[in-house]
């Protein structure tokens, strides 16, 4: 099946790929061509917002690989995006210079204040965009490959690969929390001044990044696509509906769970980076094993196996979280448990499964 | 009226007995006025024959007036003449009446004047004031007398103590007396009697022994050793030796001990997950919620019966069974029902339950911990001696935790449910062709499961806050246990957890504790590498399953 099939049987695919890319090159445009002000500007608020469900949506895509294809249920994906996110706070720390509150050229503020003398070694680099952006997908590739080699060689799989991925990712959460790991414990990584020479606060520079991240999406989704088509895709879906006889007939199971593994956490380790310098803080707390467990929900209502799927999901719930926070905060948890019993137990494909569904009762 | 007559002698009798107690009161009460009265009027030199009048007089609140003259609160108010005893406060003295305690008020600092002291009558008056203490009846005070005369130990206080010591009765005071001795046997000039005070004190584990026993073996500024003679050296040295091995001893039993109570939380947690999750296959990310239920259910009974705390935990175990076990059946029968065979999607909507319980519990009860109050008989220490001290929390749980597990075990091992919840977790298929009704039994064994993390909640509620986050704290930490343990073996579980318990402890000196968590998950993570069932895999057909 070709790509340009693909669209031609899916309509509803197509449609949310043609939104997406109307809100990626529409919206940054508007706000080059119209003054602030005009009805088709949009704030730099919105501007954000989206942004971040973007993000959330890449990160979304890269887990339902590893979930909807590969059939591993990662309990601890935002681990992969929180370092991802640390890289490039990294990086959006040394162009601080010595605009910090101590003025410190070398150092960041943080590490000022715990009286420490020099930068540590892991640190350096990192004052280099090129050196940051190959860390944003090397570090998680790493981790994930490290991670994944132990796991799938040892032939960890089900109910306990996820439990632990969530320690993975509680061990992380803990390590980061502490000041001496270097990172700005609690506080995490903020106040962060500009990007590879822009100020990260401007308005074009917000429209930029918006445009970026829609971009990397929609080329990560076809990639993904083109991935999950092939015959890699093939056998690796081929495990997640019968690993033992795959393993049987012949194919090395781990090395394909391995391969889809450390793909996904690189993408959410970009995921991360484009979140940064959008949202203007890291801290440990995106390693909370509830976070992951979100992860989860998005692809779980959004449909998962679908790739596309993920990205609906987390835009919609991202889109409803924001809606329900800022207007009921206490209905936001009733309406995500509720909706993730419903989804889970009446609609295991979730909500593009229903659309589906009722097509192909039609026909 | 024959009776009566014939009843008189025994009447008086009777009454002049009753009137014994309170003419010698009397008495008494008027010796203490008048020793009083002689303390205020008489001349600095006249004092001494008036604090052993006070002395005389058989009250406790003689030694309390005497206390109040040697820490300078006795005082004489200027317009009526009277003694008082004055406590600092901010506008001026809070007064008690020297005679009685009654409460007089406050007044200002310069309407009294204080009965003033020489520093030989000081010293007169504290050794006094130790003697009336030594011979008090409650064995605490004569506890803390001893203690007082230890830190300004001089000869006529250490005669006291020696004399004191044949009479004495009570084991602490005695040996108590005796380090002092022995401390203060270690000044004496005789090198004989130095090394037999260190013999006497060596098998003893207290700070100040340890600390007076490293200035033995130490060298002053100019290099020379403090103390001359080189056998009191080695002996001290010897000694020294002996009681760090002790104190590294009590150490690792402090450090069991902590490892234990920690690992008996950690079995607590996850044992009612060992049950739905190995039994039933069903992970249930709500079981955290299952115990914050429980420990808000202790909340509630204490509220609902703030004048029965001790009784109210008591009655909070069964309530928190009931109630969490209750949920647990409705979750089952409500949702997991339609799940069995799936097991990630049970996941999934289990904690969308957790989410939503969480919530709820925010709602009612505020999203503010809320303090559950330790009664009386489970605060508190039992302190073995200077360096180990075992709190009785700690230790009640880690009670807690092994009956519940015994119970546990008895009713898989015992009852018909029992057999039934072991036949379908082996056979699910077999057992239903036997007549087993699963659907019931998958029911009660959910419910068991959480009730179980009810009575666990309850147990949570002594040792950490009460709020809506507490089942997210334990639910990483129990999944733990249950997987490095090997699922479905609650002995594993069991072991598991405290084999955690006690590592997380034995790291966190070397590591601190953050590190020392991590380092333990980290263990795991690799640990099921190696061993990717656990320590006690499950046998047979169940495990491809």
């Amino acid at each position: 099946m070709t790509l340009a099939n693909g669209f031609k049987n899916d309509k509803l695919m197509a449609s949310v790929m043609a939104l997406l890319a109307a809100i990626t090159v529409l919206i940054p445009l508007c706000n080059w061509v119209f003054p602030v002000g005009s009805p088709l500007y949009f704030s730099a608020y919105t501007v954000s917002v989206l942004g971040k469900y973007l993000c959330f949506a890449l990160l979304g895509m890269s887990l339902d690989l590893v979930w909807g294809y590969c059939g591993i249920l990662a309990l601890g994906h935002g681990a992969f995006f929180a370092l991802g996110a640390y890289a490039m706070g990294m990086y959006l720390m040394r162009q601080i210079g010595n605009r910090g509150v101590y003025g410190n050229a070398e150092l960041p503020d943080f590490m000022v204040f715990l009286d420490w003398k020099e930068l540590p070694w892991y640190w350096y680099g990192f004052d280099q965009f090129w050196f940051a952006a190959l860390m944003v997908v090397l570090i998680p590739g790493v981790l994930a490959f490290v991670f994944g080699w132990l796991a799938f060689r040892s032939r960890v799989t089900g109910v306990y690969l996820s439990i632990i991925t969530q320690a993975l990712t509680y061990a992380l959460l803990l390590a980061f929390f502490r000041n001496e790991m270097g990172f700005g414990g609690n506080n995490g990584l903020t106040d962060f001044k500009e990007i590879i020479g822009f100020n990260i606060h401007s308005d074009n520079v917000r429209a930029s990044l918006l445009m970026l991240t829609g971009l990397t999406l929609i080329s990560a989704y076809f990639v993904s696509r083109w991935i999950t088509l092939s015959k890699l895709g093939r056998v690796v879906t081929a495990i997640r509906d019968h690993e033992m006889r795959v393993r049987f007939l012949g194919y090395r199971v781990e090395m394909f769970k391995l391969w889809v593994f450390v793909f996904a956490a690189m993408l959410a380790g970009l995921a991360g980076a484009l979140y940064v310098p959008q949202v203007g803080i890291i801290n440990p707390s995106e390693f909370s094993p509830l976070n992951s467990l979100e992860i989860v929900i998005w692809v779980a209502i959004g449909g998962r196996g679908t790739i596309y799927g993920a990205i609906v999901g987390a835009v919609l719930v991202n889109y409803a979280k924001t809606l329900l926070t800022g207007w009921m905060p206490e209905i936001w948890l009733f309406f995500l448990g509720t909706t993730f019993i419903l989804v889970t137990v009446f609609l295991p494909d979730g909500l593009l499964g229903l659309g589906r569904n009722r097509k192909e009762q039609k026909s | 009226m024959k009776a009566n007559s014939r009843n008189w002698p025994i009447g008086l009798l009777l009454a002049l007995i009753l009137m014994l107690p309170t003419l010698s009161i009397g008495q008494e009460e008027d010796a203490f006025a008048a020793a009083l009265s002689q303390l205020k009027t008489a001349s600095t030199s006249d004092r001494s024959q008036a604090i052993e009048l006070v002395a005389a007089v058989k009250q406790p609140q003689a030694v309390i007036v005497l206390q109040a003259l040697l820490d300078g609160r006795l005082l004489k108010l200027k317009s009526t003449d009277q003694l008082v005893i004055g406590t600092e406060s901010d506008i001026g003295y809070q007064l008690a009446d020297a005679l009685d305690a009654k409460d007089l008020g406050t007044v200002e600092r310069s309407a009294t004047q204080k009965i003033t002291l020489t520093n030989s009558l000081r010293t007169e008056l504290r050794k006094t004031i130790g003697r009336l203490q030594l011979n008090d009846a409650d064995a605490a005070i004569r506890l803390a007398a001893v203690n007082a005369l230890a830190k300004a130990v001089d000869e006529d206080g250490l005669a006291m103590l020696q004399e004191h010591l044949n009479s004495e009765q009570d084991e602490q005071v005695q040996k108590a007396i005796k380090l002092t001795l022995g401390l203060e046997q270690l000044n004496s000039p005789s090198k004989l009697k130095r090394l037999e005070a260190i013999e006497l004190l060596k098998a003893h584990a207290d700070q100040n022994i340890v600390n007076r026993l490293n200035e033995l073996v130490e060298k002053d500024d100019q290099g020379q050793y403090v103390e001359a003679d080189s056998d009191v050296r080695n002996a001290a040295k010897t000694a020294l030796v002996s009681i760090n091995s002790d104190l590294q001893l009590y150490a690792g039993i402090e450090t069991l001990f902590f490892g234990l109570s920690l690992g008996a939380v950690l079995v607590l947690s996850a044992i009612g997950l060992a049950i739905t999750f190995g039994v039933m296959g069903v992970i249930n990310m709500a079981h955290g919620e299952l115990m914050m239920l429980g420990a808000y259910t202790t909340y509630v009974t204490q509220q609902l019966m703030p004048n029965h705390l001790g009784l109210s935990i008591v009655v909070a175990i069964p309530a928190a069974f009931i109630i969490s076990g209750l949920a647990g059946i409705i979750i089952e029968r409500g949702i997991i029902r339609f799940l069995y065979g799936r097991p990630l999607e049970t996941l999934l909507a289990t904690f969308g339950v957790s989410l939503f319980l969480q919530q709820t519990v925010r709602s009612i009860f505020s999203p503010l911990n809320r303090s559950v109050t330790t009664p009386e008989w489970m605060s508190g220490a039992l302190q073995i001696n200077d360096f180990l001290a075992l709190t009785w929390n700690r230790f009640y749980i880690l009670v807690f935790c092994l009956l519940v597990f015994l119970l546990l075990l008895q009713i898989l091992k015992r009852t018909r449910l029992g057999l039934e919840v072991r036949a379908v977790a082996q056979n699910r298929p077999m057992a239903k062709a036997m007549g087993v009704p699963t659907g019931r039994v998958d029911a009660l064994t959910f419910g068991l499961g959480s009730g179980i993390a009810g009575v666990a909640g309850v147990a949570l509620s002594q040792i950490t806050n009460v709020g809506p986050n507490l089942g997210q704290a334990y639910i990483v930490d129990s999944f733990m246990v249950v997987v490095f343990g090997g699922v479905g073996n609650l002995w594993g579980t069991l072991v598991a957890g405290f084999s955690l318990g006690i590592a997380n402890k034995l790291l966190e000196p070397y590591a601190g504790a953050v590190l020392a968590k991590i380092l333990v998950l980290v263990f795991i993570i690799l640990f099921i590498q190696k061993r990717p069932r656990g320590l006690f895999p499950q046998q047979g057909r169940a495990v491809e399953g």
